[in-house]
C-alpha cells in the first residue's frame, strides 16, 4: 500500500512541476544523421533541372493531415509546399493529397497504379505503418505491401521517400509499431531508398525539449507547428538527396 | 526406459540459478516495458536476439516439470493435474486483475489526452467505446493490450501440460521431439491464436511451448544427459562465437550507419527475427546463452548463498505475484513519465525504485509464507509443492 501511496505523491508531485513549466520556444532543426544523404532522388535532380517542375504525390493516412479547419492547409504536405517553393524559386511545385484516414499499407498499395497514372509525380512520399500498427496487421504482411507499392512506384519510374511513424509516447504503451518501423527501415534500406524518419526526428525533437509531444493540449498550435517542421525537414531531405542546392541550380540554369 | 514404472530422474535439491535468473528476468522484464526508459539500454535485448522473456519461459517450464513432476511421479496423474490448473487458474485471475488496472489507465489517458496531432494514433483507444465487447474477449484472453502477452501465453502453456508432462515422464526424448514437431508445424502452416480485435497472439503459444517444454525435458533428467555436450570445448566455442555474431548484428540497429556492414543476402535470410513465432534465431541465441552460463556458473557455485543475489533470487522464487507487481509497475511508471514529460533522470530513479518494491514484496512474500508454514494451525503440506517457494 506504502508504495502506492508513494507513487501516486511522486505523480501529484512531478504533476505539479511539469505544469509549472513553460513550453519551450520551438526551434526545430534536424541533426545531419537523421536526414540521409546517400539515397540520390535522380527522377528530382533531372525534373527541377530540365523541366523547372517537381510534382509530388503524398500518399498516407490520418497523421499526413490534421483535423479540424483548414486541417490541411496546416499539415505537413502543404508546408513541405511552401517550403519547397521558398527554397527553389522558379520551379513549379506541385504537392497532391491522397490521404484518407484509416488507409492500411494494403489499401494504399493498391490504389498506387491510379495515383501513379493520375498525378504522374516524380517523387511519392509515401507515410506508412500507423494504420497497419492499429489493426494488427502482421509485420510479415505489411512488408509484402509495401513491397507491392514500392514496385509499382519503381515501374512507374518516380523516386520515393518513405515515411514512418508519428513518434506518439502517450500511446506507446498501447500501440505497438516498433516491429513495423524495422520493417520500413529494413525495406528502404534493401532496396536503397529513402527513410524520412519521423519517429527519429520526432523522438529527437521530444528528447532536446524542442516539443512536449506528452503535452495534453487540445489546441492545434504544437501539433501545426510540428507539422511545419515535419515539411521543411522533408524540404530539406528532397533538396539534399536531389542535389538541389540553390547555388548549383541557378547556375545551371 | 520401462512404461510401467518410470524412474525420477527430478533432480532432488532446487537449483538457485534458476531462481536467480528468473529473478534477473522479471527486473528486465519490468524495465523493459517502460517505453522511454534510458535503463532500457542495460538489458539483455540489446545484446542479442534473445530477451528476458525467453529465460522467463525456459526457467517456467524448467520449475512447473520439477514440482508437477514430482507430484505426478508420487501422487498420480490426477491430482498433479487438478494442481497444474489451479496455477493456470491463478496466473488468469492475475492476467485479469492487471488487464483492469490497464484498462484504468487507458480510461485517463483517453479522457484527458486529446492532442490534434495524435488524432489518429488514438483511435487506438476506440476498443473504450465498446466495453461490453473489449471486456468479454479480454476474458477470452483475445484482447490483450500491449505488454500483457506473457501470462496469457503462460496460461495456455500450462493447460497443455498435464498431459506433456505425462509423456515426458516416460518417454522425455519422445516428448521433446514432438514439442519440436508442433514448432515446425506452426512455422509450416501459420498455426496460432486469434487475437481480437484482428491479428493473433503476440506470443504464439505453439511455437514458444518448445522453449517451455525443453525447459521441462532439462529438468526431469535432460540437463545431466546435456551435461558432456556442455562440457566439449567446441560446443562453448559455438556459442560464444555465435553471441559475438548476434552482438555485432544488434550494435547495427543501434548505430544505423553500421547497417551498410550487414550483407544483403544475410539480412534477407536473417529478418525479420520473430519474436512471435519464437525465431530460430532467437531460440538458439538462448542456448547459447545457457551453455555459457551454465559453463561458468556452476550449480554449486558458493556465490549463490551470498547477500548480494538473495533479493533477485527471492523474485525468482515469487515469480507470479512479482511478474504482476513488475507489469503494474511499468504501467504506473510509465505514467508518471508520460504526466512529468520526466527526463533520464526520473526514469532512472522509476526504475530503481521499482526493482527495490519488487525485492521489498518478495521478501515480505518469503516472510509470509514462513509464518504461514510454522503456523500449528497450518496443515502439513505435501513436500513438493512448496520446495524453497518452488511456484511454477
Amino acid at each position: 500500500m506504502t508504495f502506492i501511496i508513494a507513487i501516486l505523491t511522486t505523480i501529484a508531485l512531478v504533476h505539479g512541476a511539469a505544469a509549472a513549466e513553460p513550453t519551450p520556444a520551438p526551434e526545430c532543426d534536424v541533426p545531419e544523421s537523421l536526414i540521409p544523404v546517400q539515397n540520390d532522388l535522380t527522377r528530382v535532380g533531372t525534373e527541377i533541372k530540365d523541366r523547372h517542375r517537381l510534382d509530388i504525390s503524398v500518399v498516407g493516412s490520418g497523421s499526413s493531415v490534421l483535423t479540424g479547419p483548414d486541417g490541411a492547409r496546416f499539415a505537413y504536405p502543404a508546408l513541405l509546399e511552401e517550403a519547397l517553393r521558398k527554397r527553389l524559386p522558379g520551379n513549379e511545385i506541385k504537392v497532391t493529397l491522397h490521404v484518407p484516414t484509416r488507409q492500411t499499407t494494403a489499401d494504399m498499395a493498391a490504389g498506387l497504379p491510379k495515383i501513379l497514372a493520375d498525378d504522374k509525380p516524380a517523387l511519392v512520399i509515401w507515410q506508412a505503418g500507423t494504420v497497419d500498427a492499429l489493426r494488427g496487421v502482421e509485420p510479415e504482411e505489411f512488408r509484402t505491401n509495401l513491397d507491392q507499392g514500392l514496385d509499382a512506384i519503381a515501374t512507374a519510374g518516380a523516386d520515393v521517400i518513405l515515411m514512418n511513424m508519428q513518434f506518439s509516447p502517450r500511446t506507446e504503451s498501447m500501440l505497438g509499431i516498433s516491429a513495423y518501423a524495422d520493417v520500413m527501415r529494413w525495406v528502404t534500406e534493401q532496396r536503397g531508398i529513402a527513410l524520412f524518419d519521423r519517429l527519429g526526428i520526432m523522438h529527437y525533437w521530444s528528447d532536446e525539449g524542442i516539443f512536449d509531444l506528452y503535452s495534453a493540449t487540445n489546441g492545434y498550435a504544437m501539433a501545426r507547428r510540428v507539422h511545419e517542421c515535419i515539411g521543411r525537414a522533408l524540404a530539406s531531405q528532397i533538396i539534399n538527396a536531389g542535389h538541389l542546392d540553390a547555388e548549383k541550380i541557378q547556375t545551371t540554369r | 526406459m520401462a512404461m510401467a514404472s518410470p524412474p525420477l530422474a527430478v533432480t532432488s535439491e532446487r537449483d538457485l540459478r534458476l531462481d536467480l535468473f528468473r529473478g534477473v528476468a522479471l527486473w528486465l522484464i519490468f524495465l523493459d516495458h517502460i517505453p522511454e526508459n534510458i535503463v532500457n539500454w542495460f538489458t539483455i535485448r540489446n545484446y542479442g536476439f534473445s530477451d528476458a522473456t525467453e529465460i522467463f519461459i525456459f526457467i517456467s517450464g524448467y520449475t512447473a516439470a520439477f514440482v508437477y513432476g514430482r507430484t505426478m511421479h508420487e501422487r498420480g496423474f490426477m491430482l498433479s493435474s487438478a494442481r497444474i490448473l489451479r496455477r493456470a487458474w491463478q496466473i488468469y485471475v492475475a492476467h485479469i486483475f492487471l488487464f483492469t488496472i490497464f484498462m484504468a489507465e487507458i480510461a485517463y489517458v483517453a479522457a484527458t489526452f486529446d492532442n490534434p496531432l495524435y488524432a489518429e494514433e488514438m483511435k487506438i483507444l476506440d476498443f473504450l467505446k465498446q466495453p461490453d465487447i473489449t471486456i468479454f474477449q479480454a476474458l477470452l484472453l483475445k484482447f490483450k493490450p500491449v505488454n500483457m502477452d506473457v501470462l496469457p501465453l503462460y496460461i495456455v502453456l500450462l493447460l497443455l501440460f498435464p498431459p506433456t508432462l505425462f509423456v515426458l515422464l516416460r518417454q522425455p526424448n519422445l516428448a521433446l521431439a514432438g514439442s519440436a514437431v508442433v514448432y515446425a508445424l506452426a512455422w509450416k502452416l501459420d498455426w496460432n491464436l486469434p487475437a481480437y480485435p484482428n491479428g493473433v497472439w503476440f506470443f504464439n503459444p505453439f511455437a514458444w511451448q518448445l522453449l517451455f517444454v525443453f525447459g521441462a525435458w532439462c529438468a526431469l533428467g535432460g540437463a545431466q544427459r546435456l551435461a558432456g555436450v556442455l562440457r566439449s570445448r567446441i560446443v562453448l566455442a559455438v556459442a560464444i562465437a555465435y553471441l559475438l555474431f548476434a552482438f555485432a548484428i544488434t550494435l547495427t540497429w543501434h548505430f544505423e550507419s553500421l547497417d551498410r556492414f550487414v550483407p544483403g543476402w544475410l539480412g534477407e535470410w536473417m529478418y525479420p527475427i520473430d519474436k512471435t513465432n519464437l525465431d530460430v534465431l532467437r531460440f538458439a541465441h538462448f542456448l547459447a546463452l545457457a551453455a555459457v552460463t551454465v559453463r561458468f556458473l556452476p550449480s554449486d557455485w558458493p556465490g549463490l548463498k551470498s547477500a548480494i543475489l538473495q533479493p533477485a533470487i527471492r523474485c525468482g522464487q515469487h515469480s507470479l505475484e512479482i511478474f504482476c507487481l513488475g507489469v503494474f509497475l511499468a504501467f504506473a511508471g510509465q505514467f508518471v513519465i508520460a504526466e512529468s514529460s520526466g527526463g533520464p533522470l526520473l526514469q532512472t530513479a522509476i526504475s530503481v525504485l521499482g526493482i527495490i518494491i519488487m525485492i521489498a514484496t518478495a521478501n515480505l512474500l518469503s516472510w509470509y509464507k514462513g509464518i504461514e508454514g510454522r503456523s500449528p494451525l497450518s496443515r502439513v503440506k505435501p513436500p513438493d509443492a512448496d520446495l524453497a517457494g518452488g511456484e511454477a
